[in-house]
């Protein structure tokens, strides 16, 4: 379409902010771009109440979730949107939407429960969604090294580890930036990605 | 699966508190109609949309038809409408089909990898902004 209207609306990136509770989704989310509230409303899944202990809601069968969601506007032509997946079980039917046409992930890790990506990385692997993995030092100190991590979480040594604190804008924007570079080197090939850089 | 899975319509009975409450606006419709409209979508009000009053519709309708008076992804509108998501789905499919507000074609198709030269300005963006 090339009419006055298409010209108007700018790239629209997605990427997904994943991990486990306490990983520090919500947290980066808010750091590196304007936060907004996002309410969805879903009826459960048999997967849903299969997994989860609804005791107590028992007779509940929709569910309200708040995504993080967060929007970086880069000039008049791109915005990145951000979405910080849901981090319990139950409620990753809605990923799959989330994932549709996502650029890529970012997968938080906190290595005193380095278990609780897992199941984040998991699902990107399977999707063939791009990602990163980046280390949350949450206290300023990090007692394990990137290839500790890469190890304990067997990953594929293309895939990007990077220490961040998601608590520091810079930080944050960083792991944005690495993951990006990621998605370039896979389609365009590392050398294209590191004349492009050095130009 | 397990055996009691045969109960899926058990929520439509006198518990089903929430899910009525919040699909009411939309006339317990929960599936938008004529289209669909993804997370990232951007809609806009049409010249007919913007003249409101000239159609007949309920608070959520004006709700979301004022917010797109300029372009707006869906995401950002479920957000600053604060409804969830799917009604805001259907109310768009509702306002779509009175010809109040149209979906416009995305900058990158679907499921493609924007310009490299873009991704470029967006990793300047993130280091300079």
């Amino acid at each position: 379409m090339r009419d006055e209207r298409a010209r108007s609306v700018p790239t629209a990136i997605k990427i997904l902010v994943a991990g486990g509770f306490g990983a520090g989704k919500t947290t980066m989310v808010g750091t590196v771009s304007e936060i907004m509230p996002l309410h969805t409303e879903e009826v459960l899944t048999s997967a849903g109440t299969e997994s989860d202990d609804l005791s107590g809601v028992e007779a509940k069968r929709t569910t309200t979730v708040t995504m993080d969601f967060g929007r970086i506007t880069i000039g008049d032509s791109a915005v990145l949107y951000l979405f910080g997946t849901p981090g319990q079980d139950r409620f990753w039917f809605l990923w799959d939407e989330l994932a549709i046409g996502a650029l890529g992930a970012v997968v938080l890790a906190d290595t005193r429960r380095l278990a609780d990506s897992f199941p984040s990385i998991d699902y990107f692997e399977r999707r063939g969604v791009p990602f990163v993995v980046a280390v949350n030092c949450f206290h300023g100190h990090q007692p394990f090294g990137v290839d500790a991590v890469r190890g304990a979480l067997s990953l594929d040594p293309e895939v990007p580890v990077v220490m961040c604190d998601v608590r520091d804008r810079r930080s944050g924007r960083e792991v944005l930036v690495t993951l990006i570079e990621h998605v370039r080197a896979i389609t365009l090939g590392p050398a294209h990605t590191a004349a492009a850089g050095t130009s | 699966m397990r055996a009691d899975d045969d109960d899926a319509h058990e929520w439509l009975d006198a518990e089903a508190g929430p899910l009525v409450r919040s699909y009411a606006v939309t006339g317990g419709r929960a599936r938008p109609g004529a289209a669909t409209f993804d997370l990232l979508t951007y809609v806009v009000a049409t010249p007919a949309g913007q003249r409101r009053h000239a159609v007949h519709l309920q608070p959520e309708h004006r709700a979301v038809l004022a917010l797109a008076a300029e372009p707006i992804s869906v995401a950002e509108l479920s957000s600053r409408a604060g409804f969830a998501l799917g009604v805001v789905r259907v109310l768009l499919a509702d306002l779509f089909d009175e010809g109040a507000v149209k979906p416009l074609a995305p900058a990158v198709a679907p499921g493609h990898i924007p310009d490299d030269h873009i991704l470029q300005a967006v990793i300047l963006g993130l280091r300079h902004a």
